[in-house]
């Protein structure tokens, strides 16, 4: 689960790492309210959205009076913000930040990460900062400093230091920076993090060191957990009908493809597209509906995929252990009954109760394509696709 | 022989009382698998599927002799019952739980070093179908009738993919030493690596089936010990070859998911270290089917 910049920094203020004062605002009345409710004479005012590179793309934008931030939050409220990071249909902005803004010297980089091959915590830092990072450790990965954490015993001083030594701070900031580093991880670790990125890190004429930019990434199996951090979930920033597929525990990815797919297991899921496509087809969706699928979630996944319009055929390719084939069924036998699916509909049952997820289905007399394997279920979808739609029986939609 | 589990296995189920944990321990007794007790805080004592229940691990394993755990623990518990594990000496744990924080296995990883490699507990898991030695015994909650006794193993990240593998082998009458799921979380308790090290020491295994998914740096870390070490056959698939790219948030994860993420690099890095690739999921038992006469009929090498 991804957060707002303001929340990080919210997160990251209460472990000590120094921000900036800011507010946020919904409109351009309370952003202009909150510039003036926070005092100085330069302000930055920040769209909120769950990805970055929004300073190229008009999404930060400095003022110096009320006016200009009433006019620069008009400017971002209700339109979607398309960065480089958001892919071509942008990111809806529905609040913006609005932060005092300061002069200062230098820019770094400081990043905390769940490193999978190293299965430890990483802290990688650069004195290269506010710039792409990407950029810089392809071309000077020497200018990366990366700091591996024991998880036994959690980030230590020293290593907090050596970081801020080798950012070529003085000592005055070191101390600032070991302070805002131990913090930053401390809220990684606390809070089941998976990722947080402070770019730029900034230092000032005066020595302070000031977390200017954050984005948090989040374990989404740490969340039950941290149920204030569970509730800084914004799901406008979503994709809506993923989010509302993980409202019911299934896990849906739209694509561009037209066979609606309905799996069990991830791999599975991922192999069945691969499948179709191998096959000559092209996936809707990646659709797991997990295990314990009961014929509520077989109906409410139907429901799910049925929503995309471009869907010409559906293949459910269910591989039963923990699930049961009776279950599905069931589950898709009152989906075509009660939905009515105008689409044709390949079932491929396997594992627990195959025989008698087989029957319930041939016994239903519902125009259902069976397949007994793998291969027939992908040709036979990828049949169905390219023929002229049809209806199936039941009520229509 | 098997890897990891065979008939003499005594197993014991944390979280033997619960409905999972009662619905596949029953399973797992039916199938043939040696289980001889469970572990549910407070309800030691107590007879369970006419098994003695335990309140702690280290009680089970004196009682009973257990060297094997199967875990049906809810995430918030589950790192602390894998500790527990470990610190009774088990030597081995299979955790199917789905949902576990990854710095909780972080953790449970770090602690399993504590102890010398000889007497390191193996983790498999968590978020796995678990480990079947088709005849012998079952660990987990697969479909158990889909497996047949014979001369391959599995290995897969993904649970319904491994059940796929092992269902298209039987279609053509190809049977299995071992089959084991090492699930699909960020952090598992052991990898591919660990299980090709065993399958390669096992008599009875005559290839391995290695099934892979988009993400981490297991795959390409198995393929390179493959070429370097295994004298036999290893088949491949990596599944996600149509996957989108990911979303993203920020740059810090691509710095270190270098190279070798995607299904179609790691399935370019199996086959430039010697290993078989499957062409398509349907195709998982045909090329075992290949493999297999290929080396049946040519005298071996090495």
């Amino acid at each position: 689960m991804d957060i707002h910049e303001y929340q990080a920094k919210e997160l990251l203020a209460g472990y000590g790492v120094p921000i900036q004062r800011g507010a946020v605002a919904y409109s351009a009345e309370q952003a202009s309210y909150a510039a003036s409710e926070l005092g100085g004479w330069r302000w930055a005012v920040k769209a909120q959205i769950h990805a970055g590179a929004r300073g190229k793309a008009g999404g930060v934008k400095l003022c110096t009076t009320y006016h200009e931030v009433h006019d620069a939050a008009q400017s971002m409220l209700g339109k979607r913000l398309v960065t480089q990071q958001t892919g071509p249909e942008g990111r809806l902005v529905q609040r913006v930040y609005v932060e005092i803004a300061e002069k200062f010297e230098r820019e770094l980089y400081l990043g905390i990460v769940l490193d999978r091959k190293a299965e430890r915590v990483r802290v990688i830092a650069s004195a290269q900062g506010g710039m792409d990072i990407e950029e810089i450790v392809r071309t000077a990965p020497e200018a990366i400093l990366q700091i591996v954490v024991e998880p036994a015993v959690g980030l230590q001083q020293f290593q907090a230091r050596e970081i801020a030594f080798g950012l070529e701070l003085n000592l005055k900031q070191v101390s600032r920076a070991v302070a805002a580093i131990m913090g930053a991880y401390r809220t990684f670790r606390d809070l089941d993090a998976t990722m947080v990125e402070i770019n730029p890190l900034v230092v000032t004429a005066d020595d302070r060191v000031i977390a200017l930019d954050a984005k948090m990434s989040f374990d989404d199996n740490g969340l039950f957990r941290h149920r204030d951090v569970a509730e800084m979930r914004d799901l406008s920033q979503e994709d809506p009908r993923e989010a509302e597929a993980s409202q019911d525990n299934l896990n849906y990815v739209g694509l561009e493809g037209d066979i609606g797919c309905i799996i069990n297991g991830a791999g599975l899921a991922m192999a069945t597209m691969d499948t179709l496509k191998y096959a000559g087809g092209n996936p809707a969706n990646f659709l797991d509906v997990g295990g314990g699928a009961s014929p509520e979630r077989v109906a409410k996944a139907f429901r799910l995929v049925l929503s995309d319009a471009k869907v010409r055929a559906i293949l459910v390719n269910i591989f039963a252990g923990i699930n049961r084939c009776d279950w599905v069924a069931q589950g898709v036998v009152q989906a075509v009954q009660s939905i009515g699916i105008r689409v044709p509909l390949v079932v491929r049952l396997a594992g627990t109760n195959e025989a008698e997820g087989r029957k319930i289905i041939e016994e239903s007399g519902l125009p259902i394509i069976s397949a007994a394997t793998l291969a027939e279920a992908a040709r036979q979808a990828v049949a169905a696709a390219a023929q002229p739609s049809r209806a199936l029986p039941g009520n229509t939609r | 022989m098997s890897i990891l589990i065979d008939e003499k296995t005594a197993v014991i189920v944390q979280g033997f009382t619960g409905d999972k944990g009662t619905f596949h321990a029953r399973e797992m007794i039916a199938y043939g698998t040696r289980v001889v007790g469970g572990v549910t805080p407070g309800k030691g004592g107590k007879q369970h599927l006419d098994r003695p229940v335990f309140n702690t691990v280290k009680e089970a394993v004196r009682a009973t002799g257990a060297t094997t755990s199967l875990a049906f623990v809810p995430p918030a518990f589950a790192a602390d019952s894998l500790m527990e594990a470990a610190d009774a000496g088990l030597r081995l744990v299979c955790i199917i739980t789905d949902g576990i924080p990854a710095q909780d296995m972080m953790r449970v990883k770090r602690y399993l070093m504590r102890y010398p490699r000889e007497r390191r507990t193996m983790v498999v898991g968590p978020n796995c179908a678990g480990i079947i030695s088709p005849g012998k015994a079952m660990l987990g909650i697969m479909p158990g009738h889909i497996y047949s006794r014979g001369n391959v193993g599995i290995v897969s990240r993904s649970g319904t993919l491994g059940y796929e593998a092992a269902a298209q082998m039987n279609a053509l009458g190809i049977g299995q030493t071992t089959s084991v799921g090492i699930g699909g979380d960020p952090i598992n308790g052991s990898s591919f690596l660990d299980h090709l090290m065993l399958f390669e020491q096992d008599p009875e295994t005559e290839a391995v089936v290695m099934i892979g998914e988009i993400g981490g740096p297991q795959e390409a870390e198995a393929s390179k010990w493959v070429k370097e070490n295994m004298s036999k056959p290893v088949i491949g698939y990596v599944a996600g070859l149509s996957a989108p790219k990911g979303r993203r948030m920020g740059h810090a994860g691509a710095i270190i998911s270098s190279a070798g993420d995607s299904a179609a690099e790691k399935t370019a890095i199996m086959k430039d270290h010697g290993l078989t690739v499957a062409a398509s999921a349907c195709e998982l038992g045909s090329t075992v089917a290949e493999v297999l006469r290929g080396r049946r009929t040519r005298p071996t090498s090495s």
